[in-house]
């Protein structure tokens, strides 16, 4: 019913030109950019600021606390209109911003590990409920034992709770993604809540050099936020009733639909994010794919690692690539198949453990990517990272070495390689 | 004071839903709703009256009304209140609605007090209602923290060793008073008159205000659908559910105490306190008798009226 048939063009797919960071766009860079030093916790809060939200809600825990605690400051300041509800739990963290939502407003919120654990149920009705609520992830590791440092888990344990889910690299990324996020989540054609997640510590803390927008440009890009319906009396509707046997399947098949047409308003947003900023984005980066053998594709922060050593082997004159997956829900199956299968071999790195699957979330979404299109791609699956472990450049070496001979000799010897684990 | 004849005949809570004959809850939501004084809107936790009032397509409800889930009510109703406000701040709506948050008793005083509690600490303009037919329902007769000792449950059951509830029902209203809030009271849909006019006040209250109102369950308490507003007025009437006001921290009775009903008026109406009143389980009614008494007098005492049963 919402189908849209169409050929894949290879849209949403970025590749970096040259040795630069960023893509250079003809005609963009029309807004002016003020350049400043922010944490990733700082880049995302200010995003949200300019984002002119209407209600937040939201819960401390490390290391999300940051967000939460300066947009109190431009609350308690008097810099913003928002509501900012400061409640006993993350439960009802996410509960409240169901409740704004429904009601008609733009909603922010931040969490990160148990918090996002707790939340787990709320997810489910948030998107269930079509609430265009953002929210910021702070990936962090979940217990236990406790630690409150960058993984992943918290994230890949509801990655199929029906919300889009971008992952940034670094603070600016964290600053452009919390801004499209807005506008992907409100379109019209969308209506889903979506996810920013930022590593824990490394993205969250690491103060770094970007560029933010004026507030003028980031309200044109954002216009105040107009449901496309609302618990109101004017429109007296009954949301979130009982489906039985006859009417749910439905319900979850169009949410379904509804989610994997939203990849489109992604690509969308970051095109017109790019002719804005001169920062294009979609559902992924890729560095070097055009002659490479073997490459390495990972989530977050250790993107940045994994090109500066691809940069380092290619000087060197071996064919490897990188590549960065900015969109892991939806899936973007076809643009990242387009994308990888000229290689010979493919390292995943996956920063959290699937306990008893076959192999590491992303993998698993990889190996049912090439499923049933003949590729013979030889898929390395690298476990890296748990619990805030360092992921030191000589380490992602090892990785490039083994994919490569994977490459050459066409066999893959560990099915998973626990990354720098004593054992 | 509400009579009859001045209550409206607009129906926002429509006939149609699936409910059970005689079902108490009901019965206090239509009162409820007859009580509002403009725009509402309601958030309805997991329970009896949400899933029997909205199977899909159809909606028992003429206002605007969200099911989130079944302890998240009060967290829900709080970002509602905000969002309406937030959009009036910058010039997308207008005017005052007034927001109802319902829950059942294990909703409210179990799974959900820790929102509740939020919900009336930070003074959100709500009305929280929680509707009390004294066990888990929906799910087909648990015991909550509001099942009065020595009910028969399907997690208490009157057995050979232990003979239903062993626990008294929590101290809700306290519990909600304790917060600082303006208004709370407990009510009883067998004294409509009273019900609605806490509910109105309710209403009119600035701020948080919660509302306890005891509802009968033919189905759970295994009683005649007929019997289902009589059982609400022996309730009252034996001293085991008091109705009273707390406003602004000060108890006030809702009735003047005369003379009680034995508790046994009350428990042979229902199949769930049956075996309280064989001989062999004396002691056990005796002991019920004496903390029911105990608490009357509490409550009494804190509304400053002469302790006294007879
Ligand atoms: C988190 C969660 N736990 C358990 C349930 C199952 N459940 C649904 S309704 C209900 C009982 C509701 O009892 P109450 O609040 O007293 O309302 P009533 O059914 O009596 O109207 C339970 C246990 C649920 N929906 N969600």
């Amino acid at each position: 019913m919402y189908r849209k048939k169409g050929k894949f063009t290879g849209e949403g797919v970025i590749p970096y030109s040259g040795e630069g960071s960023t893509v250079t766009i003809e005609g963009a860079a029309v807004c002016t950019q003020t350049g400043c030093a922010y944490t990733g916790n700082e880049a995302v809060a200010y995003a949200a600021k300019q984002c002119n939200v209407d209600v937040v809600s939201a819960y401390p825990i490390t290391p999300q606390t940051i967000i939460v605690e300066r947009f109190s400051e431009y609350v308690a300041n008097g810099e913003v209109d928002t509501k900012f509800l400061a409640v006993e739990s993350e439960h009802s963290a996410m509960s409240a911003c169901v409740g704004a939502s429904l009601g008609g407003a733009r909603v922010f919120t931040s969490t990160a590990s148990q918090g996002l654990a707790l939340m787990h149920e709320v997810l489910y009705l948030a998107s269930g409920l079509r609430c265009p609520i953002v929210m910021a992830v702070v990936n962090r590791a979940l217990s236990a034992p406790i630690n409150i440092h960058g993984d992943q888990s918290d994230m890949m344990g509801s990655r199929d709770c029906g919300w889009i889910q971008l992952f940034a690299e670094n603070a600016q990324e964290s600053y452009d993604l919390t801004i499209q996020a807005f506008k992907i989540a409100e379109d019209k054609g969308v209506h889903l809540p979506v996810s920013v997640n930022l590593d824990g510590f490394t993205v969250s803390h690491a103060t770094e050099s970007m560029k933010a927008c004026a507030d003028e440009d980031v309200h044109k890009f954002l216009p105040p936020r107009e449901s496309l319906f609302k618990v109101d009396p004017t429109t007296p509707i009954s949301v979130g009733g009982m489906a039985l046997p006859e009417y749910y399947y439905e319900f979850k098949r169009q949410q379904e639909e509804a989610l994997q047409l939203s990849k489109l308003f992604v690509n969308r947003v970051g095109k017109e994010y790019g002719k804005m900023t001169g920062r294009r984005y979609g559902y992924l980066r890729t560095y070097g794919l055009e002659d490479a053998d073997a490459a390495v594709i990972s989530l977050g922060s250790t993107c940045g690692n994994v090109r500066s050593v691809a940069r380092t082997l290619r000087a060197k004159g071996k064919k490897v690539g990188a590549i960065k997956l900015w969109m892991y829900r939806p899936f973007p199956r076809e643009e990242l198949f387009s994308a990888i299968k000229d290689l010979k071999a493919l390292a995943v790195m996956d920063r959290a453990i699937s306990f008893g699957a076959p192999q590491g979330a992303l993998c698993s979404d990889i190996a049912a990517t090439l499923l049933n299109t003949g590729s013979d791609i030889k898929i390395l699956n690298m476990i890296y990272g748990l619990g805030g472990r360092d992921i030191p450049p000589s380490t992602i070496n090892t990785v490039f070495t083994d994919t490569l001979r994977a490459a050459k000799t066409g066999k893959v010897k560990e099915r998973i390689n626990y990354l720098d684990v004593r054992e | 004071m509400v009579v009859l004849k001045d209550l409206t005949k607009e129906e926002l809570y429509a006939p149609g839903h699936r409910l059970c004959a005689g079902c108490g809850p009901s019965i206090s939501i239509r009162m409820a709703l007859k009580a509002a004084r403009g725009p509402i809107a309601a958030v309805n936790a997991t329970g009896c009256v949400e899933v029997s009032t909205t199977i899909f397509p159809y909606t028992a409800w003429r206002i605007p009304w969200i099911h989130a889930l079944f302890e998240n009510t009060a967290a829900v109703a709080s970002g509602l209140e905000y969002a309406y406000d937030a959009l009036e701040k910058r010039g997308a709506r207008k005017g005052k609605v007034d927001i109802i948050a319902i829950g059942g008793d294990g909703g409210t005083f179990d799974i959900g007090i820790q929102a509740l509690s939020g919900m009336l600490e930070r003074g959100h303009d709500i009305v929280y209602l929680c509707y009390d037919n004294e066990a888990y329902m929906n799910t087909g007769i648990q015991r909550s923290g509001a099942t009065p000792r020595g009910a028969a449950t399907t997690t208490t059951p009157a057995g050979r060793v232990i003979p239903g509830k062993r626990e008294w029902k929590k101290d809700f209203a306290g519990i909600c008073a304790a917060h600082g809030i303006s208004y709370v009271a407990t009510a009883s849909i067998g004294f409509f008159s009273d019900y609605m006019d806490k509910m109105k006040k309710a209403i009119e209250v600035d701020g948080p205000a919660v509302i306890h109102v005891l509802t009968p369950c033919p189905l759970g308490w295994r009683s005649n659908p007929a019997d289902t507003i009589k059982l609400a007025k022996v309730a009252v009437q034996t001293g085991l559910f008091p109705i009273y006001e707390v406003i602004n921290g000060k108890y006030k009775m809702s009735m003047k105490p005369g003379t009680l009903l034995p508790i046994e008026e009350y428990f042979k109406l229902q199949g769930r306190f049956s075996h309280l009143l064989k001989p062999e389980l004396k002691d056990e009614l005796e002991a019920i008798k004496k903390g029911a008494e105990a608490n009357y007098k509490r409550i009494l005492g804190l509304a400053g009226e002469p302790v006294t049963t007879q």
